[in-house]
């Protein structure tokens, strides 16, 4: 079993910020974050209230290292607001959680899943988001048993 | 998780971080991913890899995303480029689709656009190579368009077929009647680049001299009692497609000497018409005669038949090739299943025993004929043995309501048809010496069938 613990926050790197686009490049939040991972931890994710973006895409919801350590997810445009409806709590935590293991199932090495049911599956709107499955499917799961093995053991 | 290959895809932009945010973003996709940062670089990379698409900056130094592009498809014209700009102008998107570029997307993009585009150019290649794949199975197997069969010879003649094919050359398919003569025609035109053009059939035997004549070259209105309009026969409705000559063995003496002269000078005159029309059509044809035995006897022109067998195809009978009896059948089921809306099936041992002891001397279309038949009746959805009724074959037909005499006559007939009415071997196989067989003949009145009268 993994055990799961909170650290302090961390303030965004002033640097990520893009001005023209005002939005946050997750790469370089990524690269701060490596500076912070603990001794005894696998695995570091970030979650954060900023819109995300990478160069040449308009927005991400997340990034990941595939294979690596370090995560990042952004609640900005899995809440209901910025679609302009009524906040709706329960979805964005089901939205946030679906994420946070889409984005570390990537650090564990995986690739996007061609299976509808798989938490894995390419989500690039948030009806993607909230159309594919919740876990794993077996296939992803044992590739994150076996590579999580390996890094223990590593 | 998939275990098929790779798909490649080869980033080329002079912004360091362009390279790598679009790798790190397209491998999360399960992509093989390599960026370079210039196009001269590309197209050092360009033989190292199968690559399936390539996505390039259009504003580089040097060499610029459109120029970069019309070198690649000099050395791989089907590589799919797509142009990526930070400057949205209207011209330039219209110019890279005119080059050739797959599509145009403007910086930064939309992740779910370049997603969806990508995932439809992964799935077309798929979709490509599969189908390519599928061709050659179903070539190297056992089909030519509609004939089925896992028999040696008829591989061979499958194969044969392909190749002739695509030539012009006269193709002469010999074999008994319902061994799949038209089929292996219709293959040949469906192989062919003649393919969009028609295939025309005609069948010799079935039609008079003069009215076979008019329906090969047509007539101009008036040319006889009964011509009201112009009417264009069967070789000028074949231009540029294929004529199907079926039972060429069947037709006189003056429409041989009539079809030679189209051949060797590839143009025809209307029926009462003076205007020479020139002909581009591909002609084939088939016959269930001997016809080396009909040039012996003067009823066939050596010369048109030389002709006609540029290239000769023999379809061996179905007896010859009994493992494809149950290959047919199952055809012939599903095909029949379609037709009639059944949902038979298969088809029971016992009917298979019965259906593979059969000699079949109508082959493959008397078998289709007995499926056919055994399908309507069939009450289950298996044929069983009492689904299938074989036809009587000519020897014991309603032998109770015949003489003894009348028996003797048609068992003689069929030994000498045989025996392409040789005597001698006749009447070994009656067991009866020459003479007595000589007297049965004219006892009989019995006549070679399709023998010219005796002058």
């Amino acid at each position: 079993m993994a055990t799961v613990r909170t650290m302090p926050p961390i303030p965004v790197p002033p640097e990520s910020f893009e001005a023209r686009r005002n939005q946050y490049y997750s790469t370089r939040i990524l690269k701060e974050m490596l500076g912070e991972v603990p001794q005894d931890a696998l695995k570091l994710l970030g979650v954060t209230d900023k819109d995300l973006c990478i160069p040449i895409l308009t927005y991400v919801f997340g990034e990941a290292q595939v294979g690596g350590t370090a995560a990042v997810v952004s609640l900005a445009r899995l809440r209901q607001e910025h679609y302009g409806l009524t906040p709706d709590r329960p979805l964005l935590l089901e939205r946030l959680r679906k994420e946070c293991l889409h984005e570390l199932g990537h650090t564990f090495g995986l690739v996007h899943c061609p299976s509808m049911d798989c938490v894995m599956h390419v989500s690039n709107t948030v009806v993607d988001v909230d159309t594919r499955g919740r876990d794993f499917c077996w296939g992803c799961q044992t590739v994150v048993a076996s590579n999580t093995e390996t890094e223990r053991r590593g | 998780m998939t275990m098929e290959k790779k798909v490649n895809i080869m980033v080329v932009d002079d912004e360091e971080i362009v390279r790598t945010s679009l790798t790190g973003w397209l491998e999360e996709d399960g992509y093989h991913v390599e960026a370079v940062e210039s196009g001269r670089k590309a197209l050092e990379r360009l033989p190292e890899r199968d690559w399936d698409l390539m996505l390039v900056d259009l504003k580089m130094p040097g060499m610029d995303g459109i120029q970069l592009m019309d070198e690649v498809h000099k050395t791989a014209p089907e590589l799919l480029v797509i142009i990526m700009t930070a400057y949205a102008t209207v011209d330039t998107a219209v110019k890279a689709m005119k080059k050739g570029a797959y599509d145009y997307f403007v910086k930064p993009f939309n992740p779910d656009d370049i997603s969806l585009t990508i995932r439809k150019i992964v799935d077309h290649h798929k979709l490509v190579q599969e189908n390519l794949f599928l061709r050659k199975e179903l070539k190297k197997q056992y089909k030519l368009r509609d004939m089925i069969s896992k028999n040696e010879k008829m591989l061979e003649i499958f194969d044969l077929a392909r190749t002739v094919a695509k030539s012009s050359s006269t193709v002469l398919i010999q074999g008994e009647s319902g061994t799949g003569k038209e089929l292996l025609a219709r293959a040949i035109h469906d192989e062919s680049p003649r393919m969009d053009a028609p295939f025309i059939s005609v069948s010799c035997a079935s039609l008079t001299e003069s009215l076979l004549e008019s329906e090969l070259f047509g007539h101009e209105k008036g040319a006889f009692t009964g011509a009201t309009a112009l009417n264009r026969g069967k070789l000028e409705l074949a231009q540029d497609g294929t004529l199907f000559l079926d039972e060429i063995g069947d037709i006189s003496l003056k429409l041989q000497m009539d079809l030679l002269r189209v051949l060797e000078q590839k143009e025809f005159r209307r029926v009462g018409g003076s205007e020479l029309i020139p002909i581009n059509s591909r002609i084939l044809a088939a016959t269930n005669r001997d016809l080396a035995a009909a040039i012996a006897e003067e009823r066939f022109r050596a010369d048109l038949y030389y002709r006609l067998n540029v290239i000769s195809i023999h379809i061996p009978p179905l007896r010859e090739r009994r493992e494809d009896i149950p290959l047919l059948v199952d055809h012939f089921i599903e095909k029949f299943n379609i037709e009639m809306g059944k949902e038979i099936r298969g088809i029971s041992e016992g009917a298979v025993r019965i259906l593979m002891g059969n000699d079949w001397p109508g082959n493959a279309r008397e078998l289709r004929n007995v499926i056919e038949r055994a399908v309507v009746v069939a009450k289950g959805n298996i044929v069983t043995e009492s689904d299938i009724t074989l036809p009587s074959t000519t020897s014991d037909a309603n032998h109770r309501t015949k003489s003894l005499e009348e028996i003797e006559m048609a068992h003689i007939r069929v030994v000498l048809n045989d025996n392409q009415w040789n005597i001698v071997r006749s009447a070994q196989a009656l067991g009866i010496d020459r003479v007595t067989l000589y007297n049965k003949i004219k006892k009989f009145g019995l006549k070679k069938e399709g023998a010219p009268p005796k002058r």
